[in-house]
């Protein structure tokens, strides 16, 4: 029973295929899968908007949205038909094709990232022996589609967005990279499958997850900060900042160009807080032994929508950055913690089982925090403002 | 230390997200067409003509003086004068509008009509559910839509209607007074003149 429940898709699949002749049934399980992470994560979505929504509002003391369906729950089905109603424009002086191709090419590039993501037991569409790697390439191909957006429109707003968000991503890819190099000097595999195989083993009932070592919860922490940045959100959203840059590299898409510009934005916090779990959280295992009845894919889910709170969270808290401020934190301190952090996993690695390593890496690694950010804080005077002449 | 401020930042909105639920005095919103807060007495909105007793076109006290429309800033009233004249409220005979029109598409809300009309037939309302699906003709309200009862008027602006009728029954009185003391006079020059006709003809 226990097996069933945790294998359910993967036995539906293999009946559903079953109705085929032999040679068809590789091709037809492929698809299927595909179909069923396409309608999905687009579904997801819908129900992540209305939480945004919801959650947002209650963190300003607001209702949210509360008119269509019971808790306004249908408020997303009215925004898609909104949008899929409107007029399409493109503007006179833009680059029509390449005008039209960027928003289908970000949401491709976003869908990719999810071939290779466990979504449970045995529940991995593309189970590459380089899966990690295959994540990052793709992820990458979406900083082509903002720039073809900005550039295509023939907008200075959309260019000038286009730009911030290329400089701004370009820069946290480091960051995300080299906080995931960490786990793969650890498990020795960039297979996410096997990295998610060697969190799913338990002491005394608690989970040997990467977050529960002193460079995994540095490491966590530092994927967390460029993730944010990566899916441009809040306090990282500058390149759609609405009080400088109208919506940014997406101010000249109206109707469903700009839907599916909203829907890669919401796929891509999916799919970068689905490799975090599956990084960093130990992906489909359960938080404890007792707890390994339960199907592996909804451990995943659960993890994939608790840090999906935590982004609205973020967003309904934190304040947009300065440029420059974006910059200097990640070439002047997360950066660098990064670069720290990959030599304590690898001190990590070969002090031997004992207390001694948890000491010295904890150690190192609370004495650069604390150091770097006293470094960086100091004489910068902060507190509340003093106006020489405004007031 | 570093990140302490993010921290202290998410607890506060925490506490917001959770405080909704269960304050009533945190969660403000008053969801509008259930629920609705009673208007403020000063509240206004876009302008109404008012009329005595119980027929509207009998009681309107404007006299089509066309001073409002001289003096509204967007342009927005259209008056048309009539040529005939009946009884206005103090039993004068006056002009009467035969037509008035306002634009509520054009009209900004500033009260200026109200301010010079010496009349005071012209005061503001509080009726803001106006939309319409005919943006030109559903907006241009005419004499018949524009006229309010004086009961309507103590209804929305109760202080200001009282003031306004304690108002306009002392200008009775003293126009009444005046037209006492005018038949008064004629009526002792009728005696005076009838008295001294006997001596004048005796002379």
């Amino acid at each position: 029973m226990q097996e069933i429940s945790d294998q359910i898709f993967v036995l539906l699949r293999h009946w559903l295929v079953g109705f085929l002749p032999a040679s068809w049934q590789p091709a037809a399980g492929v698809v299927l899968s595909v179909l069923v992470i396409v309608c999905l994560f687009p579904a997801l979505f819908a129900f992540a908007v209305w939480m945004e929504r919801k959650g947002l509002g209650r963190i300003q003391n607001r209702l949210g949205p509360n008119r269509v369906g019971p808790f306004g729950l249908l408020q997303p089905i009215a925004d898609g038909i909104k949008s899929l109603t409107k007029e399409d424009i493109v503007p006179l002086s833009a680059d029509a094709a390449v005008h039209f191709l960027a928003p289908v090419v970000q949401v491709v590039a976003v869908f990719l990232g999810f071939a290779v993501l466990p979504m449970g037991r045995n529940m991995v569409l593309a189970d590459m022996d380089a899966g990690l790697l295959f994540y990052f390439a793709v992820g990458a191909s979406t900083e082509l589609s903002v720039f073809m957006a900005g550039w295509s429109s023939r907008n200075k707003y959309s260019l000038l967005g286009a730009m911030r968000a290329v400089a701004q991503m370009i820069s946290y890819e480091v960051v995300l990279l080299m906080s995931s190099v960490a786990v793969v000097m650890i498990t020795g595999s960039l297979s996410l499958s096997k990295i998610v195989e060697a969190q799913n083993h338990y002491t005394w009932g608690l989970p040997h997850w990467y977050i529960f070592t002193p460079w995994g919860l540095a490491g966590f922490v530092m994927f967390a900060i460029a993730a944010t940045a990566e899916t441009n959100r809040s306090p990282f959203d500058l390149p759609e900042g609405e009080s400088e840059l109208v919506a940014g590299y997406h101010t000249e898409y109206s109707g469903f160009k700009f839907a599916l510009f909203f829907l890669a934005e919401y796929l891509a916090m999916f799919s970068i807080s689905g490799l975090g779990a599956t990084l960093f959280l130990g992906g489909w295992s359960a938080p404890f032994s007792f707890l390994g009845w339960v199907p592996s894919w909804i451990w995943f889910f659960s993890k994939l929508m608790l840090s999906i709170v935590v982004f609205i969270w973020m967003r309904g808290t934190l304040p947009r950055l300065r440029q420059d401020q974006l910059m200097n934190f990640a070439w002047k301190f997360v950066l660098p913690m990064c670069l720290l952090n990959l030599m304590v996993a690898a001190l990590w690695r070969f002090l031997g089982d004992g207390w001694e390593r948890w000491v010295f890496c904890s150690a190192i690694l609370l004495a650069a925090y604390v150091g770097m950010g006293w470094k960086g804080m100091h004489r910068k005077h902060l507190g509340a403002r003093s106006y020489r002449y405004a007031e | 230390m570093l990140g302490e401020g993010i921290l202290k930042g998410m607890a506060e909105t925490a506490k917001n997200f959770a405080g909704s639920f269960f304050s009533a005095e945190r969660l403000t919103t008053v969801e509008y067409p259930e629920q609705r807060i009673a208007p403020y007495e000063a509240a206004r909105v876009f302008p109404f003509l008012v009329y005595d007793g119980g027929d509207w076109e009998a009681g309107l006290r404007c006299v089509a003086c066309q001073i409002c429309e001289k003096e509204c800033p967007p342009k927005c009233i259209y008056i048309e004068k009539s040529k005939d004249k009946k009884p206005d409220a103090l039993g004068k005979p006056q002009f009467y509008p035969a037509r008035f029109d306002i634009d509520i598409s054009v009209c900004m809300s500033c009260q200026i009509c109200v301010e010079v009309c010496p009349f005071e037939a012209i005061k503001m309302d509080t009726e803001f559910e106006l939309s319409t699906d005919d943006r030109f003709g559903g907006l241009l309200l005419d004499r018949k839509q524009l006229a309010k009862s004086n009961q309507y008027y103590h209804q929305i602006h109760s202080t200001e209607a009282a003031r306004v009728d304690a108002h306009l029954a002392a200008e009775k009185a003293k126009s009444d007074a005046k037209a006492r003391a005018a038949t008064e006079a004629a009526a002792a020059k009728a005696a005076t003149a009838s008295s001294a006709k006997p001596e004048g003809a005796g002379d």
